[in-house]
């Protein structure tokens, strides 16, 4: 077996982490943002300011908001993937800022998919 | 390309994150006097080697699967020779790296700064494990945000706290 090296226990330790918050309810609900060079361009951290204003607005305490990479979608950015406690993980793509009002309240908020702007399932390895 | 300097500082700061880098500093400095704007980002990531820093600002260059061009450091160095600067890259394997930019702050092809505290929320809230401090210095004033003093355990007190922190500083890094 390969030596661990302590970088990679930090990195499962991390990795445990995130889930358990998520898991023991601290969030019940987890939205990433995709901010990689493609969505940062195509408007991310619009994105990420809107969902911000929306906590701020409402009184929501359990979300956990995070950023990732690239996703390699670079044509459908701007791009958040939805996690619901015990649900698969929803990606969103083309997003502007009134699409993810929408995904905010009827989704995150209300458990509803938004299916309209919801990435066709399969279509995920198309570049 | 972006059209500000902000989000050139948001995509920079990602790579410093994609190298696992757990103290990120980001100082930008306009000097009027001497006709100067840089922008400083310093990481404690896993560095790159000799090869690689010569290579990274070849728009055909990636360690990233899936992707043939890495465009971010390329774009940045676009911007700072635009407006008669130029981008430095320093950095060791296991150690970090430093990418610093400067710009003629006067020059007509200079990019605006942009709106920097909507690239810090979102640099702060979306890598809680990250230590940011910020430094902006504009004609001797200096302002000061260190994350290390802030607690994370709850999303809308930190996004108070910052909000709190960001009136001291002047409307140049707001976009207002
Ligand atoms: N702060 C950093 N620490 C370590 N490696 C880096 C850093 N910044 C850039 N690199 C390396 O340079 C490459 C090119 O960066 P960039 O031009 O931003 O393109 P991209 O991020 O799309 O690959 C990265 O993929 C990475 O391997
Ligand atoms: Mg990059």
């Amino acid at each position: 077996m390969p030596k661990l090296k302590l970088e990679d226990l930090q990195k499962i330790k991390e990795k445990v982490r995130r889930e358990t918050v998520l898991r023991e309810g601290a969030g019940k609900a987890k939205i990433t943002v995709h901010m990689g060079t493609c969505g940062i361009a195509a408007g991310a951290r619009k994105i990420m300011s809107v969902i911000l204003e929306e906590i701020e607005k409402r009184d929501v305490k359990d979300i956990i908001v995070t950023t990732s990479g690239c996703a390699g979608l670079c044509s459908r950015e701007p791009m958040i993937t939805v996690e619901l406690l015990g649900k698969a993980p929803v990606k969103y793509v083309d997003l502007t800022e009134d699409k993810m009002r929408r995904i905010f309240e009827e989704h995150v908020l209300n458990g509803k998919i938004v299916k309209e702007y919801m990435l066709a399932i399969g279509s995920e390895r198309v570049d | 390309m972006f059209e500000d300097l902000s989000l050139h500082i948001l995509d920079i700061v990602e790579n410093s994150i994609r190298a696992e880098a757990k103290n990120i500093k980001i100082k930008i400095t306009e000097n009027l006097e001497k006709d100067l704007l840089s922008i400083e980002i310093e990481d404690d990531g896993k560095g790159m080697n000799e090869e690689m820093v010569k290579k990274v600002l070849d728009p055909f260059v990636t360690t990233k699967s899936g992707h043939k061009v890495g465009l971010g450091l390329p774009f940045l160095a676009q911007a700072s020779k635009m407006a008669n600067g130029n981008i430095f890259i320093k950095s060791k394997p296991g150690k970090g790296t430093k990418i610093t930019a400067v710009f003629q702050h006067s020059h007509i092809d200079r990019q605006p700064l942009g709106d920097i505290k909507e690239t810090l929320m979102t640099l702060i809230i979306g890598n809680p494990e990250v230590n940011f401090i910020f430094t902006y210095r504009r004609n001797g004033k200096k302002y000061h945000l260190d994350t290390k003093k802030l607690s994370k355990n709850n999303l809308k007190n930190l996004l108070n706290n910052l909000n709190k922190i960001f009136e001291n500083f002047p409307r140049e890094v707001k976009n207002e």
